[in-house]
């Protein structure tokens, strides 16, 4: 018993000292720009969440670091609700931009966005802002840069195979991957493209199989969207069939077989949500993430050596997507 | 009286246990750089700090209360049920229907109707490991564990598809949720501001009536009666297949009946964004360590599942406090778990303690208090 | 379209991918079969498939030694069990639920070490593929069956290895006494708590192993929970092989193969939406229970602690 009270007495006393008020924090010389940003992923999944985490840290980097540019950010929240609470206290503790990082937070922010009008609110991936003045919103026209890489991959597979990794046939994989078939159907629709949808954004090993299943069918190209891949990029690399990423820029995980990647510059879209913000608009705007304005950058592997007329193709492929000369028919 | 503190302090016992917890991810936290007084402020204020803080814990809550209940019957009827997951996603599918579909019927009855349908999509999906576990031998924790994962591609493939939002299947990406449920069949909101919702009531009525369906009608005592001894059970007449079935249904039921709370009560609509448990929140099972921190009593299962929402609302508004890693609060929802877990055996010890004691001391006659009743019954 | 199902190419490659996806879920089941022979059930495999995943990886890359890295996840495997066993044991707490415990505290404490100690994913050299001279030549069967790595062997070698400790092994029959009456073995003279011990920390062990034949063996990469759910699938499948090493290899691979089977539904084009494709193993598995209905009995102290009548 006097073991218990002991135990009980102690952990009492770590409650009530939690409960003291917290010390003032020394004020800061000039009022930084906060931003927090509620994703649905880890920050290093290689994928959606990191392309957003890494263009706020290039964003910090331009404005000369956490004194000036505060982020804070919460990941993994793939449960709606816990989001929702996330977005709403961020803004509760008067941050000046709430991004919410995912296309199914979108419900819950338009009921959290008129309770705080000082507040602006980023949402992506869409082009929604319910009309609200201090909603803003991206996304990424992400069927662009797979049709890039879909005009690359048909361009340099030599089988006449290429296999796509895909986690659940919705939003974002959706545009890249149907993208990327259009882009591969242009240079020759006689290449057969193989997809498979896993299921999930986490099974790795189901996607080194998928992987497996495409090369085994003949696939000498590969591509895949979301975290998962990285067990289909291992794959490719074992047979030396070449990959193709979106999101973020791949090529670490594999340096001799990653051809390129479109990566996510969401640094585009948020220069202007800032500028826009310290002018006084919190919202209203919706941005495209595109080719056209370095949004989306094809981003080369170095370590892989690209037939110049391989590039040359793609250059006026991208070229014409900018310009309106090419347009992406999508199912 | 010295019985009776003593009683108390066991009914503390998961809260002491996750206090422990709670200064072993000091441990951690200070490992990390963070000072951990910081950091369990933050957890406390944001379970119980504001009058909104508090709302939120509570609707954390109620799925796991009512996931909770259902624990109660089954695991007292020695029935392991651990397909809370598909059982509640199948629910709010059907209740979700429903509300989508009589669009113009009027509010309380699409309410009261979405709330049957989300308590019969679980017993659907609770019954079926159950059928297959009397008839088949098919055991329960396999059943469920596979039907968990049917449900969710299930899921993934009507709100990607036939129940998708007409606005979003006309967009080129299409975001996996149903259309919004009218105004009309929102379940109302009890403190606006805040997202406090009726569903936090129904849950607390529906606890007092499993307590009443356990141990003041026939059905509840013959399930417990099988729980505790099954050969017994069949040689007094009752029929143990039945009552397995009846067991895994009714928990089935309520995890069900959750999911329908959760998507009148606080989105109104069903969405998800694909994964596992996108949609659930694990609520399937962590009603589980609910049940399990209220002794498996449908009563005590109100504090319990207040104190575990309170957990996981304070953890997440902890981890935006301080910018600690989520998995560190995941790793700390573990460590609680296993620490209340293991406090049990206290409790049992001293309660057999107490019940010695009480016999010598009390009159014969007085009534004995619940825990002590449960114990001699066991 | 489904005839294309049907050519050698293909049958051979959902084979050989079958098996490749049955080894972590061998290890995994195969362990916890042990521990519930001797009567505990453990949940909480997948948290430490998970910490044994990251720990092989890390100590893999770091030392550039992939024994080690083996070595590593064996160990942290065996910890982890060792504190449930302890949980189990000693405190005699719920089984189902302590399980859930370790399994959110390894997925958490995995993804922390990884996020602290590497912050980025990252690849390293795994185990290679080891070609078995002379078999692995045989058309069709050799490309499935004799040219996989050194930790697929060794899952499929542990089945009758395991089938041999239990059944013609004295300590094959004191866990299965432990199991079925644990009262009866400790008035024999076999101490209930040292076999118990012993199939905890040896399940942990092999969890540890699975999450390693994941990380540097098969897919030679680590990222947070890339386990997703294996680990619950791990311990259905000992209900679905009766306890039975043998029937547990039968379910993995029935579980495995028709998941590469659904994988090449997709890629071949054959017109079933990808949700109802991924649903195709879960289903089966349940089906296939059903028809084969048998009077099998878990041993009778399942989850049930044991405590000596004074």
């Amino acid at each position: 018993m006097k073991k218990f009270a002991l135990l009980f007495t102690l952990v009492l006393a770590l409650v009530l000292s939690a409960c003291a008020p917290k010390a003032t924090p020394t004020p800061v010389a000039t009022e930084p720009f906060r931003v927090a940003v509620v994703m649905p992923s880890a920050i290093n999944d290689m994928a959606f969440s990191q392309s957003m985490y890494d263009a706020l840290m290039r964003i910090q980097e331009e404005m000369g670091g956490p004194d000036n540019f505060e982020i804070v950010y919460s990941e993994n929240m793939f449960v709606v609700d816990d989001a929702a609470a996330a977005i709403r206290d961020y803004a509760t503790q008067g941050y000046d931009l709430v991004i919410a990082h995912g296309s199914q937070y979108g419900s819950s922010l338009q009921e959290i966005a008129p309770d705080f009008p000082e507040t602006s609110f980023a949402w992506g991936t869409t082009a929604e802002t319910f009309g609200q003045p201090n909603i803003f919103a991206y996304e990424a026209a992400s069927q662009e840069g797979g049709y890039v890489n879909g005009v690359l991959a048909a361009t340099l597979s030599k089988s006449a195979t290429i296999g796509v990794v895909g986690p659940i046939e919705v939003g974002d994989a959706k545009l890249y991957v149907d993208g990327f078939k259009a882009g591969v159907a242009s240079v020759n629709p006689e290449i057969v493209v193989n997809v498979n949808y896993i299921g999930s954004f986490s099974d790795v090993a189901l996607a080194s199989e998928a992987a497996s299943t495409h090369l085994s069918a003949g696939a000498d190209v590969l591509t895949g969207t979301a975290q998962m891949v990285v067990g289909a990029i291992g794959k490719a690399e074992e047979a030396n069939a070449l990959w193709f990423g979106t999101q973020s820029n791949q090529s670490s995980l594999a340096p001799k077989i990653v051809v390129a990647s479109q990566v996510y510059h969401w640094e585009v879209a948020l220069r202007e949500m800032l500028s826009l913000i310290k002018s006084g608009t919190l919202g209203g705007k919706s941005f495209k993430a595109n080719l056209a304005n370095g949004g989306e950058v094809i981003e080369y592997n170095e370590g892989y050596a690209l037939p110049a007329e391989a590039k040359t193709l793609a250059d006026n492929t991208i070229k014409g997507i900018v310009d309106g000369t090419i347009t992406i028919t999508l199912p | 009286m010295r019985t009776r503190l003593s009683a108390l302090f066991d009914a503390l016992l998961p809260v002491i246990a996750t206090l422990a917890a709670l200064a072993v991810g000091a441990v951690m936290l200070l490992f990390l750089g963070v000072n951990p007084l910081d950091a369990y402020g933050a957890l406390f204020d944001g379970a119980f700090g504001s009058v909104n803080a508090f709302a939120e814990t509570l609707v954390k809550a109620t799925p796991l209360l009512l996931v909770a209940l259902g624990i109660c019957i089954s695991f007292r009827g020695d029935v392991i049920n651990i397909g809370g997951e598909g059982q509640m996603i199948v629910g709010a599918l059907l209740a979700t229907w429903i509300g989508l579909t009589f669009t113009e019927a009027p509010g309380w009855v699409i309410i009261t109707l979405a709330m049957l349908s989300g308590f019969l999509g679980g017993a659907i999906w609770g019954g079926i490991p159950g059928f297959l576990k009397a008839y088949f031998n098919v055991n329960e924790i396999l059943s469920t564990v596979m039907m968990n994962a049917i449900a969710v591609q299930l899921m993934n493939f009507l709100l990607r598809g036939p129940m998708i939002d007409p606005s979003q299947a006309q967009l080129a990406s299409k975001i996996p949720q149903t259309a919004r449920l009218i105004d009309e069949f929102h379940l109302a909101r009890l403190l606006p501001p805040t997202r406090l919702h009726l569903g936090a009531l129904i849950a607390v009525a529906l606890a007092f009536l499993v307590y009443v369906l356990l141990w003041r009608t026939t059905w509840g005592y013959r399930i417990r009666a099988v729980g505790q001894n099954p050969h017994a059970s069949r040689y007094a007449g009752i029929k143990v297949s039945r009552y397995m079935v009846l067991a895994l249904l009714l928990s089935g039921a309520f995890a069900g009946l959750a999911g329908a709370v959760q998507v009148y009560g606080v989105n109104y609509r069903m969405i998800t964004d694909g994964s596992a448990s996108g949609f659930t929140g694990a609520a399937g099972f962590n009603g589980i360590v609910a049940a399990l921190f209220g002794q498996l009593h449908p009563i005590w299962a109100i504090p319990a599942s207040i104190l575990f929402g309170a957990l996981l609302v304070g953890a997440n508004s902890m981890q935006r406090a301080i910018q600690v890693p989520s998995a560190l609060i995941t790793a700390l929802n573990g460590l609680v778990v296993v620490f209340v877990v293991s406090s049990e055996i206290w409790r049992k010890r001293r309660q057999r303690r107490r019940l010695t004691v009480a016999k010598e001391e009390e009159a014969p006659g007085r009534p004995t208090p619940p825990e002590v009743q449960k114990e001699a019954a066991r | 379209m489904i005839s294309e199902l049907f050519t050698t190419t293909v049958l051979i490659g959902i084979l050989a991918s079958g098996i490749r996806l049955a080894t972590p879920y061998l290890y995994a089941a195969i362990g916890e079969t042990f521990s519930q022979k001797s009567g505990v059930l453990n949940l909480g495999v997948e948290g430490q498939m998970l910490l044994g995943c990251f720990a092989a990886f890390y100590v893999a890359l770091t030392t550039e030694n992939l024994w080690l890295g083996l070595l590593a996840a064996m160990i942290v495997g065996a910890l982890m069990g060792l504190a449930m066993a302890f949980v189990t044991v000693n405190l005699h707490a719920q089984q189902g639920i302590s399980g859930i415990g370790f399994y959110l505290f390894g997925l958490g404490m995995s993804d922390l070490l990884f996020q602290k100690l590497l912050g980025t994913v990252e690849t390293v050299k795994g185990f290679p593929e080891i070609y078995i001279p002379g078999l692995s030549d045989i058309p069709g069967i050799g490309e499935i069956f004799f040219r996989q790595n050194i930790l697929v062997y060794g899952a499929f070698l542990l089945v009758p290895l395991a089938w041999f400790i239990l059944n013609k092994t004295t300590l094959g029959l004191k866990i299965r006494a432990v199991g079925e009456n644990p009262d009866a073995a400790d008035s024999l003279g076999v101490s209930v708590a040292r076999v118990r011990y012993f199939t905890i920390i040896l399940g942990g062990t092999l969890s540890g192993l699975a999450g390693a034949s994941l990380s540097i063996a098969l897919l030679n990469v680590f990222q947070q929970n890339m386990t997703s759910g294996l680990g619950f699938i791990a311990v259905a499948l000992v209900y679905f092989g009766a306890w039975k090493p043998g029937g547990v290899l039968a379910g993995a691979l029935l579980f495995s193969i028709v998941n590469s089977l659904q994988l090449w539904i997709q890629v071949l084009g054959i017109p079933v939406p990808s949700d109802i494709a991924v649903m195709m193993p879960y289903v089966l598995t349940i089906l296939v229970l059903v028809a084969t209905v048998s009077r099998v009995r878990a041993p009778s102290a399942l989850t049930k602690p044991f405590e000596r009548e004074d």
